[in-house]
């Protein structure tokens, strides 16, 4: 297959990420699980380095001219996301670990004090644990009820099921913008209209959604949305909660000690404003600032030009992966309505047994659960395998994946 | 990590497991699952005093864990209690003539660690630490 011209130039792209060179048993590394963890560009890289090696120091502490220079750059990162996802104010955008982190502050801030016993909170089917078992704590310690959207057969939420269960009255509606393992894109905003006018605090883990579409919170109506930085092109350990100026004003901190505090006393202490209220102990520096260079990196290609890229390879994936005998796919056809990861099961061929496979092939994709166990329950399976597509692969990567599952299939005669 | 692992003759095996289904006249019965994979195995044993007189195992799982786990049990078929005991990991990668590597090697152990734990519930002694 010959590469046309995309929205992206994938090759002045590859150019920019030094690991893609390497080679997997001798075979060109064919890096298919960006919805797991994306890889990182030198931009990145450097800056990091740069951190270390010109200006490390810790933040909002030291009158020094180090600590002067990094804490600029810290508070610039979370000015640049906070444009990037049209937040109005970057004091909107808590510095967390990663979305799990973020999703479990909402939980055991804001829902912990909002919520008492009987009351209903809806999640979907098709939910990352991250996104079920903090809700299933509080539901333990506080009596309340977790109601769940079915999910269709093509792997989309149900309408019919939401409009049930909003009826209910929700105190929260929290769910994924894009699954992470069956790539469906949720009509967010339809959802938030409805579960404000019920009354419901709005929760989006987008964790599978900002690396890859022009994301506004603002358009969303959301209250509150969970992100990853390591799924963006930053590093591992930053992870980024947009919420609500009033909301997190109104919440209590999860954790005490430096920097969350305006005044401490023997017996009491006042707390500082958000986002620091929530940013105890010294943060990841150097996540921060990485997550600002990743930031430029994808404001720089535009956001809608990384999602013209990925609906482009998806589709071709799901063309040629549909034409792999005894291969299912899972999830959507609809292109409109679905990201760049893909799961799929190949004939009874265990999804780890075809991922061992593929990686001899130099082929790097997810298989498993996904974290998302009630998801495979619901499809009557015990794993899929994920290819998972970014702003650097090819569909020449799509047909190496191909080659590779038709000798799979061959070797175990499926 | 290389392909060596799915060879003939291991996928044979796990299309066609040996010693495969229900023991009727077992007397003891061991179950466990590898959070990996979702592997489920039973081993069902018929002890006669200190030696494995039949065996049989069923469960569902990956290529790797239903192959060794078949392979186990012809292997154990008839031998004593004590020379199930000594058997370890490397015996493993050497039954299945491979290396399944650092992310699949508790697949291929885990017919093992259920038959052992089979073999301590029937002596009624506590399976030390280093074998489960």
């Amino acid at each position: 297959m010959k590469e046309k011209a995309t929205a992206l130039n994938v090759k002045k792209i590859r150019a920019d990420f030094p690991i893609l060179k390497r080679r997997i048993g001798g075979k060109p590394l064919v890096y298919l699980d960006s919805a797991a963890t994306s890889q990182k560009p030198k931009p990145v890289v450097d800056a990091i380095t740069r951190f270390y090696t010109e200006y490390n120091a810790n933040v909002h502490r030291s009158v020094h001219r180090l600590s002067e220079e990094a804490t600029i750059a810290f508070e610039q990162s979370r000015e640049k996301f906070a444009s990037f996802v049209g937040a109005k104010t970057s004091r909107e955008i808590v510095f967390v670990r990663n979305a799990t982190e973020a999703l479990n502050l909402v939980v055991f801030s804001w829902a912990r004090s909002n919520l008492k016993a009987g009351d209903h909170v809806l999640l979907t089917e098709m939910e990352h644990h991250s996104n079920i078992v903090p809700w299933q704590i509080l539901a333990k310690e506080r009596s309340i009820k977790l109601d769940y959207v079915r999910i269709d057969d093509d792997g989309t939420l149900s309408w019919h099921s939401f409009e049930e269960l909003i009826k209910e009255k929700p105190k929260a509606v929290s769910l994924a913008h894009v699954s992470n393992a069956l790539g469906t894109i949720n009509p967010v905003r339809e959802i938030a209209k409805q579960a404000h006018n019920v009354g419901a605090t709005v929760i989006v883990d987008a964790a599978q959604s900002v690396p890859h579409m022009p994301v506004d919170v603002s358009d969303l109506e959301c209250d509150f949305m969970a992100v990853s930085g390591h799924k963006m092109l930053a590093p591992t350990g930053i992870g980024m909660l947009y919420g609500r100026y009033e909301l997190l004003d109104h919440m209590e901190p999860l954790m005490g000690g430096g920097e969350m505090i305006k005044e401490v006393h023997l017996q009491e202490a006042r707390w500082n404003d958000p986002p620091w209220k929530f940013e105890a102990g010294t943060p990841n520096i150097e996540g921060v600032i990485g997550l600002g260079a990743a930031v430029d990196y994808l404001s720089k290609l535009g956001m809608q030009n990384v999602r013209l890229h990925e609906k482009d390879i998806t589709k071709y994936a799901l063309e040629r992966l549909g034409d792999v005998r005894g291969l299912v796919l899972y999830g959507t056809r609809n292109i409109e309505r679905r990201g760049a990861a893909i799961s799929f099961n190949l004939g009874d061929i265990h999804a780890h047994d075809l991922a061992t496979v593929l990686d001899t092939q130099g082929i790097a994709i997810r298989s498993g659960h996904h974290c998302a166990q009630p998801l495979m329950e619901r499809l009557k399976v015990p794993a899929t395998s994920r290819a998972s597509f970014y702003i650097y692969n090819m569909k020449r990567e799509v047909d190496i994946l191909v080659r590779a599952l038709e000798n799979a299939r061959k070797m175990f005669k499926v | 990590m290389s392909a060596d692992i799915y060879k003939e003759m291991i996928l044979d095996h796990y299309r066609h497991p040996r010693n495969y289904g229900e023991l009727a006249d077992a007397n003891v019965r061991a179950k466990d699952s590898n959070v990996l994979c979702g592997d489920v195995i039973e081993m069902q044993l018929r002890v006669d005093g200190n030696r494995i007189d039949d065996l049989r195992f069923r469960g569902q799982g990956c290529a790797i864990s239903l192959a060794s786990a078949s392979m186990l049990t012809e292997l154990s078929k008839g031998k004593l209690i004590s020379e199930i005991q000594k058997l370890g990991k490397e015996d493993i990668i050497e039954l299945l003539g491979a290396d399944p590597g650092p992310a699949r090697i508790e697949c291929a152990t885990l017919g093992l660690k259920v038959l052992k734990t089979a073999i301590y519930a029937h002596l009624g002694i506590r399976m030390p630490e280093e074998e489960t």
